[in-house]
């Protein structure tokens, strides 16, 4: 009997993520929008997950994937948070991220994430992935569908000089937080234009010294 | 009689063949996931279609009289798309010894984070640090092992032990050689030309910093793959330090200074026959 041929155990749902550090806060939004080839799914589907007090990652790409992922980072924070009665912070989450990511080398998560939160100064971090485990802390970052028009457009409005740099040249994104929330809200307007992954609604997560704070915009829905 | 230890052959964790179980997932030890197929070189590189790795790099290291010199560029791209201009090719692993990154950067990352703490440990259990050769071992051994399951990894081990200034070229065919000159990656070439020409082994540390940094520099502007910052270390007697971290944007002007041009001819209206 012939096997089926071409069947793959992988979808892409689309959607796009950003997230930006400044200062004392940081800025985590992604669409909501699920769509499987030309069709959307759902105007309603969120992509943000808060993993831990001051953690919280955006992550597209395949839903049950997306899905597997976030309950085996939620577990293991429980586990953390029993053994040593705290929550994680987020570098640590950001290298549990990486880790959960690599065991599935050979069978990985089809999942493009961005992890934003607060360090343990209180600083804004975000950390960007490949989908095999590959990360870095940066400044801002975009991820998903809609990554290849919104990076070159935040690297135009933040540049902020690279952390190799010797000698060092200070990183911090030079916005105020309603700035910044204004300039994830451009970058999603103008990449629904022209992404069919994106649009719908933006939802935006703001984590600051008081908390987190979520808003959301309408976008197109065409 | 001795007994010839072949624990560092095996994988450092197991493989495990039913992904479907999520709580062994969390609960059991980490091991990695296996895709239940029958083709699984297909499957690995269908999937290495999907998540596209970033690829493109230009490292190299070199032994001279004071140390050894590492340098590498900060660009990673998939195909045409440069997804980070600000990627740390140079990897610590402890302050001894440097791993450089070229190939899978998820890959040299995870690896070398394994390298690191196996070199922690040894250096618990044996009150000393690792040699050079033993850790590069260490991490030839481990590479070794998953030979054919599509890790790519072509990495330099260098640092300071107890024998001096070492250097070890490991990559995920399993191949591992020692020696005082190496370039890794797409734009190696290019970097080669350089390192060869200006190569002495009495170098200055800051002749060697230079040579290493034009190395990059003229790599990064021959080769797409290769660009954004240019990193240079070098291992002492004492451990690492980062020498330098120069935009290669900037180091043009550097290298090729603009000066105003002296206007040979004036252009001059044509008169009319």
């Amino acid at each position: 009997m012939k096997q089926q041929a071409n069947w793959s155990p992988y979808d892409n749902n689309g959607g796009t993520c950003v997230a930006i550090a400044g200062a004392d806060y940081c800025v985590i939004a992604a669409d909501t929008r699920m769509s499987t080839g030309y069709s959307i799914l759902t105007r309603d589907y969120s992509k943000i997950i808060q993993l831990a007090d001051k953690s919280v990652m955006a992550s597209s790409g395949f839903q049950a994937d997306v899905r597997a992922l976030q309950k085996v980072l939620g577990a293991r924070h429980l586990i953390y948070q029993h053994q040593h009665n705290k929550q994680m912070s987020c570098p640590a989450m950001a290298q549990l991220l990486s880790n959960t990511l690599y065991f599935k080398r050979f069978f990985p998560y089809y999942s493009f994430n961005v992890l934003g939160g607060l360090d343990s100064e209180g600083k804004g971090c975000v950390f960007t992935y490949d989908a095999v485990g590959s990360y870095e802390r940066v400044g801002y970052s975009a991820q998903g569908s809609g990554a290849t028009l919104i990076t070159p457009f935040l690297d135009n409005q933040l540049k902020s000089p690279s952390p190799l740099l010797l000698p060092a040249v200070d990183a911090v994104t030079p916005l105020s937080e309603l700035e910044a929330i204004d300039l994830v809200k451009t970058c999603f307007a103008s990449a629904t234009e022209r992404d069919i992954y994106t649009g719908d609604k933006v939802e935006i997560q703001v984590l600051n010294a008081g908390g987190i704070r979520r808003e959301f915009m309408d976008l197109r829905k065409d | 009689m001795m007994k010839i230890d072949f624990s560092g052959l095996e994988p450092s964790v197991p493989f495990k063949a039913n992904a479907d179980d999520l709580d062994d997932e969390i609960l059991a030890a980490p091991s990695f996931a296996l895709p239940v197929t029958a083709d699984f070189d297909g499957f690995q590189k269908a999937a290495v279609q999907m998540v596209k790795p970033a690829k493109g790099t230009t490292t190299l290291a070199f032994i001279f009289k004071e140390g050894v010199m590492v340098a590498a560029d900060s660009r990673a791209s998939m195909g045409g798309y440069i997804s980070s201009q600000s990627v740390k090719k140079i990897i610590e692993i402890n302050p001894y010894m440097l791993g450089t990154m070229a190939g899978g950067a998820a890959d040299c990352q995870f690896w070398h984070r394994n390298l690191g703490i196996k070199c922690r440990l040894h250096e618990l259990a044996n009150k000393r640090r690792i040699s050079v050769a033993g850790a590069s071992k260490l991490l030839a051994n481990i590479l070794y092992s998953y030979r054919g399951m599509g890790l790519s990894v072509g990495t330099m081990i260098a640092g300071w032990d107890e024998k001096g200034p070492g250097l070890y070229y490991v990559d995920s065919e399993g191949g591992r050689l020692k020696g005082t000159r190496f370039s890794v990656g797409s734009g190696s070439p290019y970097a080669y030309g350089v390192l060869d020409s200006g190569y002495r082994f009495d170098l200055s540390v800051e002749e060697a910093a230079e040579l290493a940094r034009r190395s990059i520099y003229h790599a990064t502007f021959r080769d797409g793959a290769s660009g954004g910052v240019a990193s240079v270390y070098h291992v002492g007697p004492n451990g690492w330090t980062k020498l330098s971290g120069d935009d290669v944007g900037e180091l043009h002007y550097k290298y090729y200074p603009v000066e105003p041009t002296t206007v040979e001819q004036e252009m001059a209206e044509v008169p009319m026959a």
